[in-house]
């Protein structure tokens, strides 16, 4: 149905989190219906971000300048670096407006099962954060996963040595959790009832 | 109250379509081997997550014939109001989801909570012969039915066990990483064996205070760490898994896997009047051991939670002599419990009659047999299931 380029289009759709062939298919006829207003739009936005959104080179966050805004910001307590799995806990973090430091954006977490070691992490990065010796506190929110409670003990153990502060996000946080799809309420008691590591 | 108002059943192993309204209580399938008996019990086991009474793989669930897909639909009546519980495989693909009202629920736990179910197969004849993984099996769905958190308890201690098997045998030896693993694995199993030792520990006054015509049985656990949290408090002992995990890092990895953890316990069940361990004892002695377990379950979780599990009996007869069949009938008719019993022929179950409907199974359906109770069905339409 409707030649190559909308195959293409769909197959494309249906990649994307959430999607499925059956939405990827509506959402691309919503936009082949109306492509002046719909689709040109989109595909400028898909380009311009494409181009301008790089990953911070102090925290990994994802944005248009790099440090990112949130590391630019001289408001924020660069005291404490709350320290995530991905880009998707950092901006739910920053939605439910719980944290007023800096973040450190690891990428993953270790996964045996998966064949994740600390060498595919950012790591390295965040123990010469630790160093340069404006840091006090390091929140470790990590999923209440077996893979996340891993990571978290692993960056402790490391962490440890440099005399920071280590605190971790846990209350709240129903286990097998992803912090990214809990609730702002949630998300917000888990960081206030944070607790030594 | 648990009740279940209609099971639907869409290419599901011999059943094309099926939407069945249970007319009572208890309900009697009979027929001959082959005619979609068993099918039909385990459709109402896979209703609660796992892989329900036959262990079985999803490959294996799909009707021969059909398109690929398969869905079960349960709608029941519980102390909320009625709720729809569905599972199955959407077509092309080979994962099995849930759905709980029409939505995906967060969690399985979030089914746990509202439907419990416990069953009697043939099979397990054999439970206290064969290897410890079906007694655990078994012991955990009791658990779970009384916990619903037992289960993802039970899921991170695995996945934190495989984990470390991992690392272990790819010869990865990070401290940090091991330790990290063994507090999780430390953590899980302490919360696991203390539900399971609450359990065996109700579940043995409840079977000791109920003791009729079934021997009484006495259930006991092997396990270390159920041991030592009769003796002393939880957070000593998972410091002392820990160190022992790790201590033990040499042996499991030249075991090629963890030999200390709740993956390790085995339960044991005992005629209380005679002594014999139910390993020992004979056939009809075990399956009445055994069947006095489930109905002191059943009963346990009634009372604990407010409504008693379904009760899938699998040819419960067989074995048993007449006395013992009277018995389990006149409990059946006491418990509370939704229960689906299944055997060969209807006479067995005569004694029923006026408190069960009973349905020949045949033809990819279900046909009522006069003898036995039968009540009003409404006869609206039924949506497509899931
Ligand atoms: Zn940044």
């Amino acid at each position: 149905m409707g030649g190559p380029e909308v195959e293409h289009l769909i197959g494309l759709l249906s990649k994307l989190p959430g999607m499925g062939p059956r939405s990827a298919r509506r959402a691309a006829l919503k936009m082949l219906q109306q492509p002046e207003s719909r689709m040109l739009p989109l595909a400028a936005a898909l380009r311009e971000a494409a181009e301008a959104v790089k990953p911070c080179a102090d925290c990994g966050n994802l944005d248009s300048q790099d440090p990112c805004t949130i590391c630019a910001d001289e408001h924020r307590d660069r005291s404490i670096i709350c320290v995530v799995e991905g880009v998707g806990d950092l901006w739910a973090l920053e939605r439910a407006r719980v944290h007023t430091g800096l973040y450190h954006v690891l990428g993953g977490t270790l996964s045996a099962l998966s064949g994740i070691g600390p060498e595919d992490l950012n790591i390295p990065l965040l123990l010469s954060r630790i160093a340069e010796g404006e840091v006090a506190e390091v929140i470790l929110a990590l999923g209440a996963t077996v893979d996340g409670a891993a990571t978290a003990h692993w960056l402790t153990d490391q962490i440890r040595p440099t005399g920071v502060a280590i605190t971790r996000v846990g209350q709240g946080v129903p286990m097998g959790g992803a912090l990214d799809v809990l609730d702002d309420g949630t998300l917000a008691a888990a960081l206030r009832t944070r607790r030594g590591a | 109250m648990l009740r279940l108002n209609r099971l639907t059943l869409t290419d599901f192993r011999s059943y094309a379509a099926l939407t069945w309204r249970p007319a009572a209580r208890i309900s009697v399938l009979y027929g001959p081997n082959g005619t979609g008996k068993t099918n039909l019990l385990e459709a109402l086991s896979l209703i609660v997550p796992g892989r329900g009474l036959r262990s079985a793989r999803n490959a294996d669930l799909p009707r021969l014939d059909g398109p690929g897909s398969w869905a079960v639909a349960a709608r029941f009546q519980t102390q909320e109001g009625e709720t729809i519980i569905g599972t199955g495989c959407e077509p092309g693909s080979d994962r099995r989801v849930f759905r709980l009202d029409g939505a995906a629920p967060r969690n399985q736990a979030d089914i746990a909570r509202i439907v419990a179910a416990v069953w009697l197969t043939p099979q397990m004849d054999r439970l206290f012969q064969e290897g410890l993984s079906g007694r655990r099996r078994f012991l955990d769905r009791l658990v779970w039915a009384l916990e619903p958190g037992h289960a993802r308890e039970m899921a991170a201690h695995d996945t934190a066990v495989g984990s470390r098997n991992r690392l272990l045998s790819e010869g990865r030896h990070d401290r940090a990483w091991l330790s990290g693993l063994e507090d999780s694995i430390a953590r899980h199993a302490v919360a696991a064996s203390a539900a399971r030792l609450s359990l065996v520990t109700r579940l043995n006054a409840q079977i000791a205070a109920g003791a009729g015509a079934f021997p009484p049985g006495r259930i006991g656990l092997a396990c270390p760490i159920a041991e030592r949290l009769q003796v002393e408090p939880a957070l000593k002992v998972e410091d002392w898994l820990r160190e022992t995990l790790a201590a033990n890092r040499p042996r499991d990895s030249a075991a090629g896997t963890c030999l200390l953890g709740a993956h390790r316990t085995d339960m044991r069940l005992t005629d209380v009047t005679t002594g014999t361990p139910a390993a020992l004892a004979s056939t009809g002695q075990q399956k009445a051991l055994l069947i006095g377990v489930i109905l002191a379950h059943a009963a346990l979780i009634a009372s604990a939670r407010g409504f008693a599990p379904l009760l899938l009996l699998d040819e419960p007869a067989v074995h048993l002599d007449a006395e013992r069949r009277r018995a389990l009938w006149d409990v059946l008719i006491a418990l509370p419990a939704q229960t689906v019993i299944t055997g060969t022929d209807a006479e067995t179950f005569l004694p029923l009659a006026g408190h069960a409907e009973a349905l020949a199974t045949g033809g990819g359906g279900l046909h009522p047999d006069g003898r036995f109770l039968r009540l009003q069905t409404d006869t609206t339409p039924v949506p497509a299931a899931l």
